[in-house]
């Protein structure tokens, strides 16, 4: 029996759970011992002009070396703007010299020579700054009165797409609309940033940072720095979760690099909680305005999305993302016409990032949102609505009105699983009774059906390099270009060269995020992983075979084509002649037996599921409780049952915490109001229920693997489907839509609303 | 200012600052990275280790407080032989750490709802980790690793009583 | 983040504790459990030179009943865990409220360390155990240059972080009366399970209707009592009218948690619950 598809256990696991996983923080590399302490001094005020920076004081403080302030940051250009598709004139400087637009901007970089000290001497730079009007929220922006950039002339950032057709919702029996915020949210991977840089004797700088993709990383830096790429290696030491906001270089990691060359020694810089809340992108941040038309039947027949994208002070990947919320807007519905635009506007706050889903949860929780308000109008079940406008199950490609080409998918059969699963028809009794007996707490059932884009192209194409070589004493070791941090590569792509080798899991190694030894690779995003990297490691499995074959043919006098593979012997057979055969050992022990492969998808998966959720809400409070959360989430094939179920919790964990909990907050100054862990509601294990996880695999023909990405499908779900069960477990009081967070004071009032407005 | 503390069984003798955090004393000075640090707020208890028997979130004590202490770290787990302590075992078959970066703190949580209650429900293993987050893995694992852990009995609720004593 | 440099003394009785104050006056803190304290001074919005460390003074770690008869009380050391509190079965057995709602504070984590006088003289008007206390009644045992002095809890909590606790002084003890046959309810109201609460109640009532004493967290500067709700239940109000009036004298605030609309309807809400919980026959004590 293959292995694939088998719950292994990881191989990782035995030193991070005794001797712990190695972070950027924690290296003990000999080259970093002595190194100086970079601590960042960050604006306290979200928009104003520096007067001042006066460093006099910390310059005397204990173990100081150095302040540097913008004035030592000579013949840099300033950080460009993120994205290809933005206002160009929205650059952001490494260090602000004339003007700070939002709370966390970098003023300065104290140097100490110890990680103490540095606390000490920031606290005694003093940054004089003359405020300026905060803008905060996109219908600030818009407004353009206080411009964040005014040689841009505007605080738009970019704008995709045009006006809605006049004639979209002609012959609608039914027309809904509604403005539904998607909250910003910070990502809070419990590794915050961190990087270390020591320029060596040969001129090139070693950069250690907690990163998603190292290859990319050094990119940036290297480009940011005006450095030839070739003097900065880059090394990704283990990394305490990203999901998305550690996608690419941070431009703190690079400043590091800097100082370090600036004061020839080695530099290491961790940040705090605090500064990362502050200082890591944040994630979502639109505000959007749906409207969905049909008939009382059920049928919906057009679909409108507006976004007003916040991206925050300096535009990175924020503006990207409303494109692809755009891309995915109708879903899973057969929607005939559709409408789709967006806007991006700088703010003075936090720069928005891709998180887990970026783009795509956004798309999702609209038309979720929207699908259950048209049920709501028509007095219709929810579910009913949805078979009604489901894309019917396809095997062969299928183009939707915004141009997206899914693969393959079966969204009423995963609906009517989850539906099954979760004993529907019982809930709604149960539901019933709970509402005619008038009940304190109340049940609410929601349900979200999703489709999303997993391993698109982000600018690397759909492309992944796998090595695979091995070695004479029967170990072997995969090189990749995908960037590990939680999902269990070590595992999974073990899995799959032992699959094609027999050489047991534990005998494989698998590295990744040196870039030295692992020169191209697209990373860890988009759960572009295995669909990607772990098919590369496959193709790269089935070339050392037919490399060996050959090889071994010569070796054993026999045709290649009468060689078979040995699982049990790890090597291989002349076909109808046992104990003929050789080992892939032996073969590497007459010449290095190794392979470099290059695998290219056809074109990105598209991963689909459903989800059901029920809550209790109490409505004297307000406060509503998730008790089940029940999933299809349909990846394709599934190489490690235990691995992907794990992404699925996790995935459904943030998606209850988006819909329940999190929130970043400003106040109209621009000071956030969420700057620790003791105000950020990150969700905790009281929360949160068990999760029911069933099972549906509809395996896709982009890769050999059958695999598409799995990595944000459960937040994608579980968000929608939880907003929707608050929502209806006051349903009866009169109660249509509530924001997310659905916070106990949010559901209490809009119970109150609606009970004043029903009298 | 002199602190000796007993760290994994080992007693250690050490000039600090007297704001010098049990953290980072544990990381900087003994150079136990399992350890981390996540938040300034005392909120995500990546940083618990088991102080005299009892949980603590090692970012809000001192280490001048801890004067004469037992501290058992992650590291301080596993049985020289390489044995892994229940609750590390637990959560290696249960899937219960992805990116690892809560999962010491989380493991030292566990050991302690196990020694207040060896037998727990979920609801019982989800209160008494409420002190400690995780990003990852959305705790689901976490739970099924501390009821697999209480399995093996009593032990699961116990650190290694190791007085090697090196200095 | 880590506190600014201060100084450190050990004390290891009350004696030394209070010299300690007395000769570094008012830079020097005590620190008991240090899980209010330092998380201040990590974010250095608190920055004494010296602490003062009492955690060390083990006497003064114990609940236990003191005195016979109508007049025993039960006694707290203020040094004691909320986690000795929570498991104490001398709390549970004479004033099972208070073990209650210790098991209620933070997290397992916290109530190892955090102490029953440092959360009374830390006065955070959002605390649970403080609530908890003015519903019980009793006094504080305060330890000073001049020797000591008692101060009902009723007069203990002023206003925002301040008691009336003089510089150089410290609390040495609680006393507690024992609840014999009262009724007690306890209502926190979270968005998570291990936060601080947006508002708590806390009930005391005869199971007969007798004179009821309510206590509310967060919905002023300090814990304070629901007079309003506590004077109609006494003029014979049911505990629906009773609690309507709890929010009145209040003086909540708006924050990213709630508004002080909200928290005054919680207050209500909270206040009948905690008294319908107070008024049920059946023991709920943990
Ligand atoms: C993550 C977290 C969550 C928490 N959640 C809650 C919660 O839900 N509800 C709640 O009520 N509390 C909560 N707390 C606070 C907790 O209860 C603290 O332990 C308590 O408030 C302070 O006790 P301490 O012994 O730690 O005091 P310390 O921090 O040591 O001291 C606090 C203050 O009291 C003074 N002090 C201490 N002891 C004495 C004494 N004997 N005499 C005079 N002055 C003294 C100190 O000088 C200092 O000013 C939480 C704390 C944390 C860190
Ligand atoms: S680091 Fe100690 S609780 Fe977060
Ligand atoms: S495993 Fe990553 S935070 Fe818990």
């Amino acid at each position: 029996m293959s292995i694939l598809g088998t719950r292994v256990v990881r191989t990782e696991d035995p030193l991070f759970l005794t001797r712990g996983a190695v972070y950027t923080d924690d290296l003990a590399d000999p080259r970093l011992a002595g190194a100086l302490h970079a601590t960042i001094v960050r604006s306290t005020v979200a928009h104003g002009q520096v007067l001042s920076v006066d460093t006099s004081a910390a310059l005397e403080a204990p173990g100081v070396v150095a302040v540097v302030t913008a004035a030592d940051l000579t013949g840099l250009d300033p950080l460009p703007a993120g994205a290809p598709n933005v206002n160009q004139a929205m650059t952001r400087p490494w260090l602000a010299a004339d003007t700070v637009r939002f709370v966390g901007d970098m003023v300065a970089v104290v140097l100490t020579e110890e990680r103490y000290q540095g606390e000490d001497a920031a606290e005694l730079v003093v940054v004089d700054i003359d405020p300026l009007p905060a803008v905060i929220g996109t219908e600030a922006a818009a407004r353009d009165d206080v411009l964040l950039f005014p040689e841009a002339g505007t605080n738009v950032v970019a704008a995709l797409g045009g006006p809605a057709p006049e004639d979209l919702f002609d012959g609608c029996e039914v027309v809904v609309t509604q403005r539904v915020v998607n909250q910003r949210v910070a990502p809070v991977p419990l590794e915050t940033r961190a990087a270390s840089a020591v320029w060596g004797e040969d001129g090139r700088v070693t950069v250690f940072c907690s990163n998603q993709g190292a290859q990319q990383a050094k990119g940036q830096i290297a480009g940011w720095l005006g450095l030839d790429p070739a003097l900065v290696h880059l090394v990704t030491p283990d990394v305490g979760g990203g999901f998305g906001a550690k996608i690419g270089a941070d431009p703190e990691f690079a400043l590091v690099v800097w100082l370090a060359q600036h004061v020839g020694r080695a530099v290491r810089w961790s940040e705090s909680r605090s500064e990362n809340l502050l200082g890591m992108v944040h994630g979502r941040a639109q505000d959007q305005v749906v409207t969905v038309g049909g008939s009382r039947d059920g049928t919906i027949t057009a679909y409108s999305l507006e976004i007003d994208q916040d991206s925050g002070a300096y535009p990175r990947f924020g503006p990207v993302l409303p494109g692809l919320t755009m891309l995915m807007a109708p879903g899973t519905y057969a929607f005939p016409r559709v409408h789709a635009r967006a806007r991006a506007l700088a703010t003075s706050t936090t720069s928005i990032g891709a998180y887990r889903g970026a783009g795509r949860p956004e798309a999702t929780a609209a038309v979720e949102r929207a699908v259950d308000l048209f049920a709501a109008e028509i007095g219709m079940d929810p579910a009913d609505v949805r078979r009604k406008n489901l894309v019917p199950a396809f095997d062969t490609p299928f183009t939707t009105a915004t141009g997206a080409v899914y693969d393959s998918g079966d969204y009423t059969a995963a609906l009517d699983r989850v539906l099954a699963a979760a004993g529907y028809e019982q809930l709604r009794a149960e539901q019933a009774a709970c509402r005619a007996r008038g009940d304190v707490r109340q049940l609410g059932i929601g349900m979200a059906c999703y489709v999303e884009i997993t391993g698109a192209n982000t600018g690397f194409g759909t492309v992944e390099e796998a090595e695979l070589e091995v070695h004479a004493d029967g170990t072997a070791t995969v090189l990749t270009g995908t960037s590990p941090h939680g999902q269990g590569h070590a595992t999974t792509w073990a899995m799959i060269a032992s699959d094609q080798l027999g050489i047991p899991v534990e005998k494989i190694t698998v590295l990744h995020g040196d870039t030295d030894r692992v020169p191209r690779g697209g990373g860890t995003m988009g759960s572009r992983s295995l669909q990607q990297g772990g098919a590369a490691v496959h193709q790269a499995a089935g070339e050392l075979v037919a490399l060996a074959k050959k090889r071994a043919a010569e070796l054993l006098e026999a045709n290649p084509e009468d060689l078979v593979v040995d699982l049990a012997a790890a090597g291989l057979a002349v076909r109808g002649t046992p104990g003929t055969g050789i080992s892939f050992a032996d073969l590497a022990a007459e010449e290095q037996l190794l392979v470099h492969t290059t695998f290219s998808a056809a074109a990105p998966t598209f991963p689909f599921g459903a989800h059901l959720v029920v809550v209790e809400t109490d409505v004297e409070s307000g406060k509503a409780q998730v008790v089940r959360i029940v999933t299809v989430d349909d990846a394709g094939t599934i190489v490690n049952p235990l691995l992907a179920d794990g992404q699925r919790h996790g995935g459904i964990a943030q998606g209850v915490a988006q819909a329940l909990l999190e929130e970043v907050l400003y106040d109209p100054d621009g000071n956030p109001q969420t700057s620790t862990l003791a105000d950020y509601p990150f969700v905790s294990a009281t929360e949160l229920p068990d999760f029911e996880l069933v099972e549906m695999a509809t395996p896709t023909r982009m890769n050999p693997l059958g695999a598409k990405g799995i990595g944000e499908a459960g937040t994608i779900g579980s968000t929608p489907a939880v907003q929707n069960a608050v929502v209806d477990s006051v349903a009866h009081l009169g109660v249509r839509h509530i924001d997310m967070p659905a916070t106990p004071m949010r559901v209490w009032r809009a119970v109150q609303q609606a009970q004043q407005e029903g009298n | 200012m002199h602190v000796t503390i007993t760290v994994n069984g080992r007693q250690r003798t050490e000039d600090v600052e007297p704001r010098l955090l049990l953290a980072h004393f544990l990381r900087d000075v003994c150079g136990l990275t399992a350890t981390n640090i996540g938040c300034d707020s005392t909120s995500c208890g990546a940083c618990t280790v088991i102080v005299d028997g009892l949980t603590v979130k090692s970012c809000t004590v001192l280490a001048v407080q801890s004067e004469g202490a037992q501290v058992t770290t992650c590291e301080g787990l596993a049985a020289p032989d390489g044995t892994l302590h229940p609750v590390q075992e637990a959560f290696r078959t249960e899937h219960g750490l992805q990116c690892g970066f809560c999962t010491p703190g989380m493991v030292m949580a566990s050991i302690g709802v196990l020694a207040d209650n060896p037998d727990p429900t979920d609801r019982e293993v989800r209160e008494g980790l409420e002190g400690n987050l995780c990003r990852c893995t959305g705790y689901h694992n976490i739970v099924r690793a501390v009821r697999t852990a209480a399995q093996a009995g009593p032990s699961a609720g116990r650190v290694p009583q190791t007085q090697e004593v090196h200095s | 983040m880590i506190p600014a440099p201060f100084e450190y003394v050990r004390a290891s009785s009350v004696e030394e504790a209070l010299a300690a104050l007395a000769e570094h006056g008012e830079d020097a803190k005590l620190i008991a459990g240090g899980h209010s304290l330092l998380p201040i001074m990590k974010l250095r919005l608190a920055v004494p030179s010296v602490l003062v460390d009492i955690s060390g003074i083990r006497e003064l770690s114990y609940v236990r009943v003191d005195g016979d008869g109508a007049d025993a009380v039960v006694a707290i050391g203020a040094l004691t865990r909320h986690h000795e509190l929570e498991t104490s079965d001398v709390a549970r057995a004479e004033v099972g409220l208070l073990p209650h709602v210790a098991g209620r504070v933070g997290d397992p984590q916290v109530r190892h360390r955090g102490t029953l006088g440092g959360t009374v003289a830390h006065c955070d008007p959002a605390s649970d155990l403080p609530t908890a206390l003015l519903a019980l009644g009793g006094d504080v045992v305060l330890a000073g240059p001049g020797g000591r002095r008692t101060v009902p809890v009723t007069e203990f909590f002023l206003g925002f972080f301040e008691t009336a606790m003089d510089d150089g002084e410290m609390i040495v003890e609680l006393r507690v009366p024992r609840l014999g046959d009262a009724g007690w309810g306890y209502e926190k109201f979270t968005r998570r399970e291990n936060d601080w609460p947006i508002v708590a109640a806390a009930a005391v009532a005869g199971r007969d209707g007798g004179a009821a004493r309510v206590a509310l967290a967060n919905m002023a500067g300090t814990v304070l009592r629901a007079t309003a709700t506590e004077q109609a239940l006494a003029g014979g109000a049911s505990i629906a009218e009773a609690a309507a009036l709890a929010a009145e004298g209040t003086s909540p605030t708006s924050d990213m948690h709630a508004d002080a609309e909200y928290r005054s309807h919680l207050a209500r809400l909270l206040t009948r619950r905690a008294l319908e919980t107070a008024t049920t026959p059946i023991s709920v004590a943990a």
